[in-house]
């Protein structure tokens, strides 16, 4: 049983989240070209190690949350508090 | 004792009466400083292609290292379905090429790989599915691959057991019926095609990882391995689930994000199915193997992780769908479940071919459907390392259609519950 930190619920079963993965920077969309486009909808960041991702608690609060996770051991560290925090947002 | 020996019942009878020791399958190696081909991944597509390389284009001076022991990925974890009847026609052309490869394999490589071609049924529990089924049996067809869609009663004279009546949960309208299709012992083509490369000389290094790749002006340079480093101009990357730790050394973006999938067995009974099942809305697939245990696999786990345990969630969720399939199976007790790690394209289809970075290949990106096309893919790989240029037959599956917009879309064939 994985236990995700859920912000506001703390450590609830994997079950009740939706994964919404690695944060990317979305492109200027009235400027981008196809090709930038298509890399920023298709090209992906696959990190084997501890890694910002976005999770959304389905089930439960529906608040969406960015946890700490390492992806070899799914150990998770305290998540960030603020679904609008800049941190761990990155390219 | 012999380094090489064929296989045969003489030989077995031999053996046994002279009570002479079995030559070893594969021969370990000191690490040389270059190689013509560098296969990153001992697995059914980089021992294949390495195979392929020494028999058919006779490049022999071939390295295939594993940072672990070969077939230890996903070729020794998957539930060993081994199909063609998928959905685009360039899928189609390119996993019936693979099993054709499968059924003369025992004879080429001289090792018993036991393809049972027993059968293979897609339930559809619904219109939109019986529609998709409709759609595979075309294409399928036109693609000279036996292929159709049968009704209830015919799936009940197929498999006896199956509750075809309207009284299920989900009720069963049709099935997409595949005869060519069913099941493989995984490991053997795992050791086959190794002991068949390495009787050509090609070696294989277990506990070789790859820690960097070097590069010049020209392309790929070298591989810094945690046993030595090897200088080549020729790598190809052959590690599903681990493929963008790889292509990150060379700076190669992929659109490939890597899920677990897990799968269970059962303790074994008499054998009572007798072809493969797979139901899509049920997020189920099931088999039985000759030692009787029922084998299931269901969906990937949603998110990205790098574990290859299995999970109590899982096998709630597989209990719930595959009871709703056969109830009486109930009482069985599960014997062991494991997971392995699939490496997800956006389209469901696999990556193959060159990259911006010379020398370097690619054959990733095969999710949940890698091991049925192991054949197929080491031959066009090695063609591709040996001539330069993708084969036909895997020109719809280059790296450059992400960026393009070319995707070629799998998802109604590629499996279930994604």
């Amino acid at each position: 049983m994985l236990l995700v930190p859920c912000s506001l619920c703390g450590p609830r079963n994997v079950d009740e989240f939706r994964y919404y993965g690695v944060p990317k920077a979305r492109p200027a969309v009235e400027s981008a070209q196809p090709g930038e486009w298509r890399s920023y909808l298709y090209m992906k960041r696959n990190p084997a190690e501890w890694t910002y991702e976005w999770w959304y608690h389905t089930l439960g609060c529906r608040t969406f949350f960015l946890a700490e996770r390492e992806t070899l051991t799914n150990e998770f560290r305290r998540p960030v508090s603020s679904a609008t925090s800049e941190e761990g947002t990155e390219t | 004792m012999k380094q090489r020996e064929r296989y045969s019942a003489l030989s077995v009878v031999r053996h046994g009466l002279t009570r002479e020791a079995w030559p070893r399958a594969w021969r370990t190696y000191d690490l040389k400083h270059t190689y013509d081909v560098v296969v990153i991944g001992a697995g059914v597509h980089g021992l294949a292609t390495a195979y392929y390389l020494a028999s058919v284009h006779g490049i022999r001076n071939v390295a295939v290292v594993d940072k672990a022991y070969l077939g230890g990925g996903g070729s020794g974890r998957n539930t060993a379905i081994v199909r063609s009847n998928y959905l685009t026609p360039e899928g189609v052309r390119f996993y019936d090429r693979s099993l054709k490869l499968y059924e003369g394999l025992a004879g080429e490589l001289n090792y018993n790989v036991m393809f049972s071609k027993r059968g293979h049924l897609t339930l559809a529990h619904n219109d939109s599915s019986l529609r998709t089924m409709r759609w595979r049996a075309e294409v399928n067809k036109l693609q000279g691959v036996d292929s159709e869609v049968v009704g209830p009663s015919e799936l009940k004279e197929l498999i006896p057991f199956m509750d075809v009546s309207k009284h299920t949960r989900y009720p069963i309208l049709g099935a997409l019926y595949h005869p060519p299709g069913g099941t493989i012992r995984h490991d053997a083509v795992n050791w086959g095609y190794a002991r068949a490369a390495d009787a050509l000389g090609v070696e294989i290094h277990q506990q070789t990882e790859v820690l960097a790749i070097e590069r010049d002006m020209n392309g790929v340079r070298a591989v810094n391995t945690s046993r030595g480093r090897i200088d080549t101009r020729s790598i190809v990357n052959c590690t599903a689930g681990w493929a963008t730790l790889i292509a990150d050394m060379v700076g190669v973006r992929l659109p490939i994000e890597t899920h677990p999938l897990q799968a269970a067995v059962t303790e074994p009974v008499k054998v009572f199915l007798h072809a493969v099942v797979v139901s899509g809305s049920l997020h189920v697939y099931v088999s039985q193997t000759d030692r009787g245990e029922l084998v299931f696999g269901a969906s990937t786990d949603p998110f990205l992780s790098y574990s290859m345990r299995g999970s109590l969630g899982f096998t709630e969720e597989l209990a719930s769908h595959i009871l709703e399939l056969m109830p009486g199976i109930g009482g069985l007790r599960l014997m062991r479940q494991w997971a392995g790690l699939c490496d997800l394209t956006p389209d469901f289809s696999p990556i193959m071919g060159v990259t911006p970075v010379n020398g370097f290949f690619l054959d990733v990106g095969w999710g949940t459907y890698g091991f049925k096309a192991g054949p197929a893919a080491g031959e066009a790989m090695a063609e591709l390392v040996s001539s330069g240029k993708p084969p036909s037959l895997i020109a719809g599956f280059d790296l450059a259609r992400f960026t393009d917009g070319r995707l070629t879309s799998e998802r109604g064939a590629a499996s279930v519950g994604h």
